[in-house]
């Protein structure tokens, strides 16, 4: 029944992926790529990745497809058939190098081991240690959050930075000058009675919801970035219905900003005090007394840390576009 | 603290940008970035001191050992080209804040220094890590940043180039994602030293081939190699001539290291180039884009365009040192990848220089203008004999470096081209040297002062370096043959 | 599940194919960017099925659970959606950015604006 699934949403993948290529109708096309990134999720599920699927559904079929339909707004729907006849030799030659560059990676794949052996080296090597040590070493349940707030915790300290210099690039390319003071900006739906009552009532359970996924993390799937993406969709469905100015009011330019970088100079922090207290970057056993104690701490602050960055530059990223676009035209 | 040397040239600058979100006021964010810098100079200084001294150094990240947490591994591969990025970061950091005056609106400056931050920690952090997985981190961390600093540029183009350079980049990355995860599907670690312990075991199976083949075509894409260097010049040519100044000399070096690390250490000599005709393939495309890139460099107005064409020349140099696959190559290699940046950066700095004072640097408005501008064009000109290889200058040591690691191997067609790829760069720097120093002023040229102390002292630092280094080489010369010696001694 | 081993990566490499040919062959940038996001993804799914175990649950620690599918993947691939997500952001800021100055975000528009200039 399980690999039935499994086809199953294999192929939805790529019937999707063939419709991205032929639609023109960009509207269309993110709602595909936004099912697109639903199904992958779907298929994370069914191999065990329960952190991954819930990102992608989060980023996938959320974030992005909202950040698009902003662009689109501004850039226009439709995609223009390229009417240069020159430009005719792209579609052969691209074919041609991704003809070439599928048929490497297709007999690159005929050595690797079978899917879901349980003697691959991918399994016998390095991950049993997480598996089989994590409980003492680190004593939280979901070993994907061990992982990647402790024994890989520096990676996820460049990821913070990663979604931290995002945020920056958009700021520095279409922030609008503070100084010219907005017309009262209003929201698309805010004739939408229901909706707005819905929404109030649901605002605060999405919020309440982001909490748990932050604090909860160790135990199920979730963490710091899933949590920040669900607090800051609060505040974009709160913007949707009740306008930005509205909005604005909530979060401010600067206090947002600040928050960005402070939780990213929390993570950092950590490390630093960890150096400080006679270990390495990063070595939560030197946080407390003992070693569990110190890691549990560590983990907590470091996922902290993600949680306010992440959900703090997703906002700034909508609320920047969002006000670029009813300023529309406006040069800088 | 010393033993945290390794983690904190790569913390500080990437601690110091958000730190820099909260200063806000663009003069106090200059100041903080440029004592970040410099402080991260003075780390990676010790760092390849201590290197030199002491052999290579492993630092692990949260305490966890290789392979399973992340480790750091500092040796004198990479030591010496940390140092080039945290000295030519401060440097230009000095002319920064006069060069963006007229080419970034004011109330982008603080983003614009984070950005630069980020971008260099980014770079530092690649060059460091001993992670394969960590080093597709960092590598995203600097191509995001590096994205934003191009955008920035005042052209409209320069939008339009930092979106081709943004898919080409991030196909690059992709690809080298795939490498990373076919290897790791093979022998079950991203650890480098252990990749390179396990790999042998599987090295015959088509999966590590195809890992081998995705990895180094996703660097080439981040090096510019030719033919997949078109996003380079527009990049160059359209940033903010200070971005510029800093990428030219950092950031192809960078990925070129990567390459070599992973060609002779991960995968190892024997299997690259006997499993591979690695050695002609990138023969080949090293001296195609050494001829190609020249000649179109002849013939370009835009001077940081020309200069950007020249670096793709250069790319094709440090590459064809590489095909050599001997330890002399190797070592011309990563002397050229030092000196190259010291010369892009004099030179690219100088047309900052013009940039500031004409707002353009364009051959056809720059009649007589070393009789307006002398210092700026005196700094010009010594780059310019640099990059040729004119003795005294560090130009000159790498290419002997190259010419007699061609002669050693035999290859005295390979030798020949080498110095035809210099003549080529005879005829572009004198193009230059003629329209401005031999040229009338003409009412074409713009009345314009000789460019302000902030931009032509900075300047001034890396035409000396580059005379410096040209002259006395044992520093370089040692570190970077002692380098080659441990790529041959090697790990295994 | 010998043929479903195959079909997995199979999948992954038509995914890719597609992704990739967008990127070339679109003239419009946010499709393009979309493009992207499909190759990405098909990476990730690559990924993933590596660290699948048969039998295997989710590697959340439990009782009288002893074969766990592999964690250290999820990790990178959480990171590597992160980076994606950055990716776009950025790319689309720039995409705003380009219409305003140029007008159009069609790739042969653009190039005509800049030859002719």
């Amino acid at each position: 029944m399980e690999s039935f699934i499994h086809i199953i949403i294999l192929s939805m993948l790529v019937t999707t992926a063939v419709a991205i290529v032929r639609v023109k109708d960009l509207f269309a096309v993110t709602m595909l790529a936004g099912i697109y990134g639903l199904l992958s999720a779907s298929f994370f599920v069914l191999m065990d990745a329960h952190d991954v699927a819930f990102t992608e559904a989060a980023v996938g079929a959320g974030i992005s497809t909202i950040l698009i339909l902003t662009t689109l707004s501004m850039t226009g729907r439709f995609e223009k058939a390229a009417e240069n006849p020159k430009s005719n030799y792209k579609p052969a030659l691209a074919l041609a190098l991704v003809t070439v560059t599928g048929a490497l990676l297709i007999y690159g794949t005929q050595d690797m081991p079978a899917f879901g052996a349980a003697d691959a080296p991918v399994q016998t090597h390095v991950v049993p240690r997480y598996l089989n040590d994590s409980a003492t070493e680190i004593d939280i349940p979901n070993v994907v959050a061990s992982v990647l707030a402790s024994y890989r915790g520096y990676d996820t300290f460049g990821e913070v930075v990663v979604i931290f210099t995002a945020g920056i690039g958009v700021l520095a390319l279409i922030m609008s000058t503070a100084s010219k003071a907005p017309v009262a900006l209003r929201a698309s739906m805010e004739e939408h009675v229901v909706l707005r009552i819905v929404s109030k009532m649901l605002i605060p359970l999405i919020m309440i919801f982001g909490l748990y996924v932050q604090f909860h993390g160790e135990y199920g799937p979730g963490g710091g970035f899933q949590a920040g993406v669900i607090f800051a969709s609060a505040f974009f469905l709160y913007a949707m219905l009740f306008g930005l100015t509205a909005a604005r009011k909530v979060v401010n330019n600067t206090w947002i900003q600040a928050l960005a970088a402070l939780g990213v100079l929390l993570y950092g922090s950590v490390g630093v005090l960890a150096m400080i207290n006679g270990g390495n970057f990063l070595d939560y056993n030197f946080l407390a007394q003992d070693d569990v104690h110190g890691q549990h701490m560590g983990i907590l602050f470091v996922e902290l840390g993600v949680g306010i960055t992440v959900a703090s530059v997703m906002i700034i990223i909508f609320f920047t576009f969002s006000t670029r676009k009813q300023r529309d035209g406006e040069p800088d | 603290m010393i033993v945290h040397l390794s983690v904190l040239q790569v913390i500080i600058p990437l601690m110091a940008a958000p730190a820099c979100l909260l200063l806000r006021k663009r003069e106090l964010v200059w100041a903080f970035a440029t004592l970040a810098t410099f402080l991260t100079f003075a780390v990676s200084v010790l760092l390849l001191s201590q290197v030199m001294q002491s052999g290579a150094i492993s630092y692990e990240m949260g305490g966890w050992e290789a392979p399973w947490g992340i480790e750091y591994r500092i040796d004198m591969l990479n030591a010496p080209l940390l140092v080039l990025i945290s000295g030519i970061s401060a440097i230009a950091l000095l002319a920064a804040r006069t060069s963006i005056e007229n080419e970034i609106p004011e109330n982008r400056h603080s983003f614009f220094y984070i950005a630069w931050l980020l971008c260099m920690a980014g770079l530092l952090g690649i060059t460091a890590t001993g992670d394969a997985f960590n080093v597709f981190v960092f590598l995203e961390i600097s191509s995001l940043a590096t994205y934003t600093l191009i955008a920035l540029g005042k052209d409209r183009r320069a939008l339009w180039a930092s979106f081709q350079y943004l898919v080409a980049g991030t196909i690059g990355a992709t690809f080298i994602l795939i490498g990373i995860g076919l290897m790791y599907v093979m022998t079950g670690t991203l650890n480098m030293a252990d990749l390179a312990q396990r790999l042998p075991e599987v090295e015959n199976t088509k999966t590590v081939f195809t890992a081998f083949a995705f990895f180094i075509v996703g660097v080439c894409m981040k090096l510019a190699l030719f033919p997949l260097h078109l996003w380079l010049p527009n990049a160059y040519a359209f940033a903010p001539s200070i971005v510029t100044t800093f990428l030219a000399a950092t950031a192809t070096k960078v990925a070129v290291y990567v390459m070599i690390r992973f060609i002779f250490d991960v995968f190892g000599f024997e299997f690259s180039f006997t499993h591979f005709p690695l050695q002609e393939i990138l023969m080949t495309l090293g001296i195609a884009g050494i001829f190609v890139a020249s000649i179109v460099a002849i013939y370009q107005d835009n001077l940081k365009r020309m200069l950007a064409y020249s670096s793709v020349a250069q790319i094709g140099y440090l590459i064809l040192g590489i095909s050599f696959a001997s330890q002399t190559g190797i070592m011309a290699t990563l002397l050229h990848m030092l000196n190259h940046g010291l010369m892009k950066g004099a030179l690219f700095l100088s047309m900052a220089a013009v940039v500031y004072r004409l707002g353009v640097a364009n051959l056809s408005q720059m009649h007589g203008i070393a009789s307006r501008m002398p210092l700026t064009m005196a700094a010009f000109l010594i780059g310019g004999l640099s990059l040729i290889g004119v003795p005294l200058t560090v130009g000159f040591i790498s290419k002997w470096y190259l010419v007699s690691a061609a002669l050693e191997n035999g290859w005295w067609p390979v030798a020949a081209a080498i110095l035809l790829g210099s003549l080529l760069s005879v005829i572009y720097i004198w193009r230059v040297i003629e329209v401005a120093y031999f040229k009338s002023v003409t009412e074409s040229t713009p009345d314009v002062k000789e460019a302000p102390f902030s931009i032509l002292i900075p300047l001034w630092i890396l035409v000396l370096a580059n005379l410096y280094f040209g002259i006395d080489t044992s520093l370089t010369v040692s570190v970077t043959q002692m380098a080659a010696a441990d790529l041959f001694g090697g790990l295994r | 599940m010998e043929f479903l081993g195959l079909f997995n990566y199979w999948v992954v490499v038509i995914l890719m194919m597609i992704g990739f040919y967008i990127v070339i062959c679109s003239n419009n940038l946010i499709k393009k960017l979309i493009g992207l996001t499909i190759f990405q993804t098909s990476v990730f799914i690559m990924y993933i099925s590596m660290g699948k175990i048969e039998g295997g649950t989710a590697p959340i620690l439990a009782e009288g659970v002893t074969l766990y599918s592999n964690p250290l993947t999820h990790v990178l691939i959480l990171t590597a959606i992160v980076v994606g997500i950055a990716t776009t952001a950025l790319g689309l800021a720039i995409v705003v950015r380009i219409k305003e100055s140029y007008g159009t975000v069609e790739e042969d528009e653009i190039h005509a604006k800049d030859k002719k200039a």
